[in-house]
């Protein structure tokens, strides 16, 4: 299915904190055209290695390739290129709540291009249409907005340069079950039609069954990646706990009934 | 599903270019389009608007990878002109993004909502839900007063509820820490109207009454006046703007949900701070306007310290000095109510919150001078 070449590649990261030591030797591939999870428990610097590969921190060692570029030696204006190849959504959505829905998509196409408003504005009714929103969201103040909306918003906006790469942050935490798999559906949806690589980071357990293709684990500064299967059968005892704890156990009969959608 | 052109690795650069020719009527797309292209294709999309030609040949021949956006837009802008009449052909392989956006047209996703347009009446309408929105206001002020006096009742019956701890913070936040800024104020102020009074004096030979005017005027109106200017503009907005952050974060709803009254937790310790802080200020700020006076008539007018220490004495009646401090804990009281009641107004977006901390300060400030007016008239009154 997806094409094997790697999109990003992480060489031995190091991040540390003084003397606390976050991350000893992190490495793994993500394979273009895959939804790729990272897992780990809360402190095990999942937000930091996302950080990391977006180039907003440089590691204390190790190197991050995207697309074949090293992040880690690129300088602030090819950085500020760089960003533009990837979409973020962040857990809480991050909308800007003094503008409206369409101001939020059209803000960073307006910065990167000069367009016309009438192309703008159809811009934006084509990202609405894409994560699945009626056009009478685009007048709407984020405060007007469901927590689903917040977050189809949000992808929205990241999805607005037509990024190759899309990082989402927890993109179904606080929603209902059935939000939550509307959104799974989309993000499958999305990457199958547009051919997006797609990294995320998610504590929802049925998100991970349904959507990715590998998972990362986070334990002890180092990285487990394998598929679900592997990784559920996996013999570290926080990975045990984790996949086979009370949440956990839903996860086995969600894979014998296949893939959502 | 369709093959996507964005799975393919991508290609090193190729330039794009849009080219339309009005003659030939065919448009010529070339090389790979990104996002950061849209300009180029836009322009050569409005040529194309602006012709209408009658046939349309779009030539893909030589065109690469097209971005969702631009592709979008391309095709948006031909399906217009299809439906003007214009006959379109394309030569070559459309990006493959067109059948997606089928799909996604084919779902109903409404319109955009129109802008309204006001008729006559219902602008009226609007001037009137606007009067009856400041109506709304007055008596949310009044609702505000009421529930602040209240908890403040409430508090008095034990010294538990007054919060101790927290009036002290707040009046070291906004009081000891404001004595630097209120008692280089105070002074240049005085310094300056010294100096005016010393010049216009002079000619005279009255140049003695300086010391009258710079003692009055900072007893009993500078300094109390400028160090509430002072205190609006540091704690008044400080209070908007940290009130209406918890407001925003929900943390005024989460002391709601413990049973705590908001107003007994959050108002009342910083409004009573002011309260007994702003009157302390103003002493400093006396003291600093005084010893400002002293200074610059010794230095202009070559007047001793006993002497202008005793010409004070003459000046100044026993009232004086009440008559500017009687009027900082009303200002306090003002300022306080208005930067907490504006701060637990914000609502929803970080927008209110600049608005209402924009407003609290601007308020707060018109009624210390408005307040200030009223004492004037009254003391004038009463001949205090």
């Amino acid at each position: 299915m997806p094409d094997p070449g790697p999109v990003i590649e992480l060489d031995g990261i190091e991040n540390r904190f003084g003397a606390q030591v976050v991350h000893d030797g992190v490495g793994f591939d993500v394979r273009r055209g895959e939804i790729f999870g990272l897992v780990g428990g809360s402190g095990s610097g999942k937000s930091v290695l996302l950080k990391t590969i977006l180039g907003l921190r440089r590691p204390d060692a190790g190197r991050v390739l995207v697309e074949g570029q090293d992040v880690t030696a690129m300088n602030d204006e090819e950085l500020r290129r760089f960003k533009r190849r990837y979409g973020v959504t962040f857990q809480h959505g991050a909308l800007f709540t003094s503008l409206t829905v369409a101001e939020n998509i059209k803000l960073p196409v307006a910065e990167a291009v000069d367009l016309d408003e009438a192309t703008l504005d159809a811009l934006v009714e084509l990202r609405l249409r894409m994560v699945g929103l009626t056009l009478d969201t685009a007048a709407k103040a984020p405060a007007q907005l469901s927590g689903g909306m917040v977050k189809r918003v949000a992808l929205a906006r990241a999805l607005a340069l037509d990024p190759a790469i899309l990082f989402l942050d927890e993109p179904t935490a606080g929603l209902d079950p059935i939000a939550a798999t509307e959104f799974d559906e989309l993000i499958l949806y999305l990457r199958r039609t547009l051919g997006l690589t797609i990294v995320m980071v998610t504590h929802d357990l049925d998100t991970l069954a349904r959507t990715c293709d590998r998972v990362a684990v986070l334990v002890d500064r180092k990285v487990i990646v394998d598929t679900l299967e592997g990784i559920v059968a996996h013999d570290h005892p926080w990975i045990h706990s984790y996949f086979h704890g009370a949440r956990g156990r839903a996860i086995s009969a969600e894979r014998e009934a296949g893939r959502g959608a | 599903m369709l093959a996507s052109a964005a799975r393919e690795p991508r290609r090193s650069v190729m330039e794009f270019s849009a080219d339309f020719d009005p003659a030939s009527g065919r448009l010529t797309l070339a090389g790979d389009c990104a996002m950061l292209d849209a300009p180029a294709l836009e322009r050569a999309l409005g040529q194309l608007r602006g012709a209408a030609p009658a046939g349309l040949e779009v030539n893909f021949e030589r065109s690469g990878t097209f971005d969702i956006g631009p592709a979008w837009l391309l095709r948006r802008a031909l399906h217009v002109l299809g439906a003007s009449g214009t006959q379109v052909r394309y030569r070559g392989q459309p990006p493959g993004h067109f059948a997606y956006f089928d799909e996604l047209l084919g779902r109903d996703a409404g319109r955009f909502p129109e802008p309204a347009k006001l008729t006559l009446s219902q602008r009226f309408t609007a001037f009137g839900h606007a009067v009856a929105d400041r109506v709304d206001g007055w008596y949310e002020e009044l609702v505000y007063g009421g529930q602040l006096l209240t908890s403040a009742a409430n508090a008095w019956r034990s010294v538990r509820r007054l919060r101790i701890p927290s009036i002290v913070r707040h009046m070291h936040e906004t009081g000891v820490q404001a004595i630097p800024v209120v008692a280089v104020i105070a002074f240049l102020i005085s310094v300056i109207s010294a100096y005016i009074g010393a010049q216009q004096l002079r000619p005279f030979g009255a140049e003695i009454f300086t010391v009258d005017l710079v003692t009055i005027g900072v007893l009993r109106e500078l300094g109390v006046l400028l160090t509430a200017i002072m205190v609006a503009g540091r704690t008044g907005s400080a209070y908007a703007a940290e009130l209406g952050v918890m407001k925003l974060n929900d943390e005024v709803d989460a002391l709601e949900s413990m049973g705590l009254n908001p107003y007994e937790v959050l108002v009342l310790p910083r409004v009573v701070a002011l309260v007994l802080v702003l009157p302390l200020l103003t002493v400093v700020a006396n003291a600093m306007g005084i010893a400002g006076g002293a200074l610059l008539t010794n230095y202009l007018l070559d007047l001793p310290w006993q002497q202008f220490v005793s010409r004070l004495d003459s000046a100044i009646a026993d009232t004086t000095l009440w008559a500017g401090l009687v009027k900082a804990p009303v200002f306090g009281l003002l300022i306080g109510l208005t930067g907490t009641m504006r701060g637990l107004q914000v609502r929803e977006s970080s927008r209110e919150l600049g608005r209402l901390t924009t407003v609290a300060v601007v308020q707060s400030i018109f009624l210390v001078i408005f307040a200030d007016a009223l004492f004037a008239i009254y003391f004038l009154e009463i001949d205090f």
